[in-house]
């Protein structure tokens, strides 16, 4: 059940819908009531992404698929840009990745959106052997009336290293799904991301981590803020197997609600079925703290200014934790043009 | 400088400032001293745009320009500012991030240009500096963690670096000891002026011993009910407020 095979068989009944518990909020059987076209081949322009990159890896309207592979003991920066070029038509593709033991890779990957009204479903199989480390940045700026799902397993083996931070500003329906296993075995993880939401806009992002050994590490931060009639959503599940002991993982989402019409929906969940492990939530969804706004524009920042300014600082906790510092940046620029242009 | 005209206050239906009149000319320090619930806060707070607050009758000036028909931000673009008793914390936002944002706003507000950030950071030593701040500090998220003496200072920072026309001092000397008090109290005198003028709000006379006030009012029920030079403080440290909460009742 999902939106690819929905493609490939053009049955609707495939489209995950409301009545699938971990689908509830992202309903795509009620808003899908025909499949558009497979979207075509597109030879045309696509610019440059937003990522710079010794090396590139493209793939547009889903159109073949990526499969990289890294070498025991090699580093690379990729950035790797996955297209919706053409307007009102589907596609599905898929990625696998294959890290050796030792390895470094910084993924930054793009979604973009230069059509509008496409539907794309990618799938993205991350493997890293043992002792590998990756940094997967996504940045998902799809168009406002699109349909996305991006879809990642993720599989660590011992003493591998994976830190994850999501930016998006959402579309018609998106779900931005990131499942993995881990192994304990002093694996580290870290998922993180931020959603900031204006008009009509939704993303939902969703995460499974299943602990499956002794001595895992999980870390999760995600911050969000909805305006307009925007709605985010956050579900986080952690599983802690029975013997995976040792286990340490905590999970944080915080958002922000800047309008009467927009909506949050979070839905944390620890199983814990180990006895001697350390697991911790949090969840916070508020409003701006109007006192501290006053402070600012006592201090000559108008108003607008002072809220995009608060804003900022509430998901810069975020950005700060990405490692490779030109991605930090784009992701500091794109916080700030985010909030600038937002109807906040 | 400040013109104050038989102003009303209310928040939500009950009255709080019943009909205020004060003028602090330029040059001029004036400290308002009255009993908790006077409407000492409130009267600073409409001063300054805060929300919540419904004007009923009169009228506040600075320089001639009318505060109530300007923006909370505008006015402090006019050269306005209040230290607050309670400063508030800004997490993730450094103080310097935060003063020179609020400075850049003030000089585009007044159609000058904005200030180049080697500029900023000389000025911004300079103030710390003299106010005994470590300059580390300014890098942190603003007020965040600070004690309630550090959190003073750097309003009183603030107003070095914002270099206002007018201040209003709200409660500065609240959650001070005696070595900071003597600290932030340099600093604003350090500000005094012929060109500014201070309202100094307070509940007790402590404070005026080292920020020397020229005149001295009695806010009691929403209005002044005396006024009199520095000796008025001494008088109401001694005698209390009691008489005045009835004459104003």
């Amino acid at each position: 059940m999902s939106l690819a095979s929905a493609l490939k068989t053009g049955d609707l009944t495939e489209l995950p819908s409301r009545r699938d518990e971990d689908w509830r909020w992202t309903d795509l059987r009620g808003l899908i009531r025909t499949l558009p076209p497979l979207s075509p081949k597109f030879e045309g322009d696509i610019g440059v992404g937003p990522f710079a990159a010794d090396e590139t890896l493209t793939l547009v309207n889903g159109q073949g698929a990526i499969d990289l592979t890294l070498a025991a003991g090699e580093t690379r920066v990729i950035s790797m840009r996955l297209i919706s070029a053409t307007a009102a038509t589907a596609h599905a593709g898929r990625v696998r990745i294959t890290v050796g033991e030792g390895a470094r890779l910084t993924l930054l990957e793009s979604h973009e959106g230069l059509g509008e009204g496409y539907l794309s479903e990618i799938a993205l199989d991350i493997h890293l052997a043992s002792d590998a480390v990756v940094e997967r940045i996504v940045l998902a700026s799809d168009a406002p009336e699109a349909v996305s799902v991006v879809d990642a397993e993720v599989a660590l083996s011992a003493g591998a290293r994976f830190a994850q931070t999501l930016l998006t500003s959402g579309a018609r329906r998106q779900r931005i799904e990131t499942r993995v296993d881990h192994p304990g075995a002093h694996a580290d993880l870290r998922l993180d991301g931020i959603y900031l939401l204006d008009t009509q806009r939704h993303a939902d992002l969703t995460s499974q981590v299943t602990h499956a050994g002794v001595d895992g590490t999980t870390s999760q931060l995600t911050k969000g803020m909805v305006a307009d009639q925007a709605r985010g959503v956050f579900q986080g599940r952690i599983i802690v197997q029975p013997g995976a002991d040792q286990t340490d993982a905590r999970m944080g989402h915080h958002a922000l609600i800047l309008s009467d019409k927009a909506e949050v929906d979070a839905k944390p969940e620890l199983l814990i079925f180990a006895d001697d492990v350390s697991c911790a939530h949090g969840n916070t969804i508020g409003a701006l703290d109007e006192q501290a706004i006053f402070y600012a524009r006592q201090r000559g920042i108008p108003e607008m200014e002072a809220r995009a300014m608060l804003t900022e600082a509430f998901v810069g906790e975020v950005v700060e934790r990405i490692e490779h510092e030109p991605a930090r940046e784009v992701a500091r620029a794109w916080v700030a043009q985010r909030l600038g242009r937002s109807n906040i | 400088m400040l013109n104050i005209q038989n102003l009303h206050a209310r928040v939500e239906d009950k009255a709080i400032l019943k009909g205020v009149t004060l003028d602090v000319p330029a040059g001029e320090v004036h400290a308002i001293m009255g009993p908790n619930g006077a409407g000492k806060s409130t009267l600073s707070y409409v001063l300054t745009g805060r929300g919540g607050y419904e004007v009923t009758e009169g009228s506040a000036g600075l320089n001639g320009e009318d505060l109530l028909a300007l923006d909370a931000n505008e006015r402090a673009a006019k050269g306005l500012f209040l230290s607050f008793q309670y400063p508030l914390e800004i997490p993730g936002v450094p103080a310097l991030t935060f003063i020179r944002t609020a400075l850049n706003a003030q000089r585009r507000a007044r159609g000058e240009d904005e200030i180049a950030a080697p500029a900023f950071l000389k000025l911004a030593k300079e103030k710390a500096a003299s106010l005994k701040i470590d300059f580390e500090m300014l890098k942190r998220g603003l007020n965040v963690g600070f004690s309630g003496g550090e959190k003073k200072r750097m309003e009183i920072f603030q107003m070095a670096m914002l270099s206002p026309k007018f201040l209003i001092l709200d409660e500065t000397d609240s959650g001070l000891d005696i070595d900071a008090l003597k600290i932030v109290s340099e600093g604003v005198n350090a500000l005094r002026s012929p060109e500014r003028g201070m309202l100094v709000i307070t509940h007790y006379q402590r404070l005026l011993d080292y920020i020397k006030p020229d005149r001295v009012h009695v806010l009691a029920a929403g209005r002044i009910v005396a006024s009199g030079g520095p000796e008025l403080a001494l008088q109401l440290e001694a005698e209390g407020y009691d008489k005045y909460a009835s004459a104003a009742a």
